[in-house]
C-alpha cells in the first residue's frame, strides 16, 4: 500500500510531470512565471486547491455518482465543485494572507480554468484510484506543477539580463526554456 | 455593428486567430498536436462545442442573472462537451482514444469561456453562432499546422501518409513533449518577425 503510494507520488510529480509531459496547466505556467515568489505562491495555491479538489471529487464520485449510475455527469459536477472550491480559497486568502492574495491577483480565479485541476480529478476516476490514492496523486501532481513553475521562473529571472534575438523575445524564448526543461525531465523516466 | 457572418468567420480565422494572436487554449494546442489528424480532430471537436455554446449562451443571455453568469456558462459548456464526448465514443472511437482526457478538458479551454463572455453575452444567437464557427476554424487551422509540422519532422508523414524521402531520419523528439514547445516557439517567433517588419 505505502509502496504503491510512493510510486504514484514519484510518477505524478516527476516522471509524468503535469506541465512538461501532459501539458496541463500551461496558462498559469506561462503567465505567472515571471518572478520566483509569485510562482511559488501560485504553486502553493494550486497544491491546496488540487489536493482538496481530488478529495472532494473522489468522495462525490464514490458515494454519489457511482451508486446512482450518474458517472456521465462527472465533467459537469467536477467543474462546479472546483469552481466553488476556488471561490472558497480566494475568500480564505483574502482574509488571512492579503499580501499573497494581492500578488496572485487575477490568476487565483483562473485556477478554475487551470486544466490541471479538472485533469487530475478525471484521471483519478479513469485510473480507478481510491480516495487515499486520489488525494496522494492530486498532491503529487500539484507538487510537480510547483517544481516546474518555480524552475521556469528562476530561468526567466536570469533570461532578463541576456541578449535574445528580437523575434524570440517574450513568449518564444519562454517556450524554448520550457522545451529544454521537458527534455531534462525525460531523465526521470528511468526512475520507475 | 458586427452583424456580418462572413466578417465573423474571417475575423476568427485570421485577424483574431485564437492560438497565434490571442494565445488562448494552450493546453490542447500542445498536447494533442502529435499529428495533423489529431490536431484537426481536436480543432473540429472544439468548433462543434464552441458554435453551439455561443448560440445557446446568446439565447440565454437575457435570462441568466449577471452575478451567476460564469457558473451558468460553464454548465452549458460542460453539458455540450459531455454530449460531444458520447457522440465521439459512438461514431469515431479511434479519435476518441487518441484525444482521450483532452476531450472532457475542452470545458476548461479558455477560448470557449472567453468567447461566451466577450461575444455571445452581448450579441444575437445567429451572429454568435458564426463567431463560434470562425473562432473554431481558426483554432482548427492553427492546430492542424502545428500538428502537421510535428508529424512531418517527427515521423516523416502528413495525415498518416509518408511524404518525406526514405533517406529521411524521423526526429522523434518532435512528437514527444519538448518538440511541442519548440515548434510553437518557432511559429510565434516567425509571427513576431513578420509583425516587426510591418
Amino acid at each position: 500500500m505505502i509502496g504503491n503510494l510512493i510510486v504514484i507520488m514519484i510518477s505524478s510529480a516527476l516522471v509524468s510531470n503535469v506541465v512538461l509531459s501532459q501539458f496541463l496547466g500551461l496558462c498559469p505556467f506561462l503567465g505567472v512565471s515571471k518572478k520566483v515568489e509569485t510562482a511559488a505562491g501560485m504553486g502553493a495555491a494550486v497544491i491546496f486547491v488540487i489536493t482538496i479538489a481530488s478529495l472532494v471529487a473522489s468522495l462525490i464520485y464514490k458515494f454519489v455518482l457511482s451508486p446512482l449510475d450518474l458517472a456521465y455527469l462527472q465533467t459537469i459536477v467536477f467543474i462546479l465543485v472546483i469552481a466553488a472550491l476556488v471561490q472558497f480559497v480566494e475568500m480564505f486568502l483574502k482574509k488571512s494572507m492579503p499580501a499573497l492574495y494581492e500578488s496572485l491577483g487575477v490568476f487565483l480565479p483562473l485556477i478554475t480554468t487551470n486544466c490541471a485541476v479538472l485533469g487530475v480529478a478525471l484521471n483519478n476516476v479513469q485510473y480507478g484510484y481510491g480516495i487515499i490514492e486520489s488525494v496522494v496523486n492530486g498532491f503529487a501532481t500539484a507538487v510537480g506543477f510547483t517544481i516546474s513553475i518555480v524552475i521556469l521562473a528562476g530561468i526567466r529571472e536570469n533570461l532578463e539580463f541576456n541578449d535574445i534575438p528580437e523575434s524570440f523575445q517574450g513568449m518564444p524564448i519562454v517556450l524554448v526554456s520550457a522545451g529544454l526543461m521537458a527534455i531534462a525531465f525525460f531523465g526521470f523516466s528511468g526512475v520507475i | 455593428m458586427k452583424t456580418n457572418p462572413v466578417e465573423r468567420l474571417i475575423n476568427g480565422i485570421l485577424k483574431e486567430n485564437p492560438t497565434f494572436v490571442l494565445m488562448l487554449g494552450m493546453c490542447p494546442t500542445l498536447a494533442v498536436t502529435t499529428s495533423a489528424t489529431n490536431g484537426a480532430g481536436m480543432g473540429l471537436t472544439t468548433t462543434a462545442v464552441l458554435m453551439f455554446s455561443n448560440m445557446i449562451i446568446s439565447i440565454l443571455r437575457n435570462f441568466i442573472p449577471d452575478r451567476v453568469r460564469i457558473p451558468g456558462y460553464i454548465v452549458v459548456i460542460a453539458s455540450l462537451v459531455t454530449l460531444v464526448q458520447f457522440s465521439l465514443q459512438a461514431y469515431l472511437p479511434a479519435l476518441n482514444d487518441a484525444l482521450g482526457l483532452y476531450i472532457p478538458l475542452i470545458v476548461v479551454n479558455c477560448i470557449i469561456l472567453g468567447r461566451a463572455e466577450s461575444f455571445a453575452s452581448k450579441n444575437g444567437p445567429i451572429i454568435s453562432f458564426f463567431d463560434g464557427v470562425g473562432m473554431g476554424l481558426g483554432f482548427t487551422v492553427a492546430l492542424t499546422i502545428l500538428g502537421g509540422f510535428r508529424e512531418l519532422l517527427g515521423a516523416g508523414t502528413l495525415f498518416g501518409m509518408t511524404v518525406m524521402p526514405a533517406a529521411f531520419q524521423p526526429i522523434s523528439i518532435f512528437i514527444l513533449a519538448p518538440g511541442a514547445f519548440f515548434v510553437l516557439s518557432c511559429l510565434v517567433a516567425i509571427q513576431n518577425k513578420i509583425k516587426n517588419r510591418k
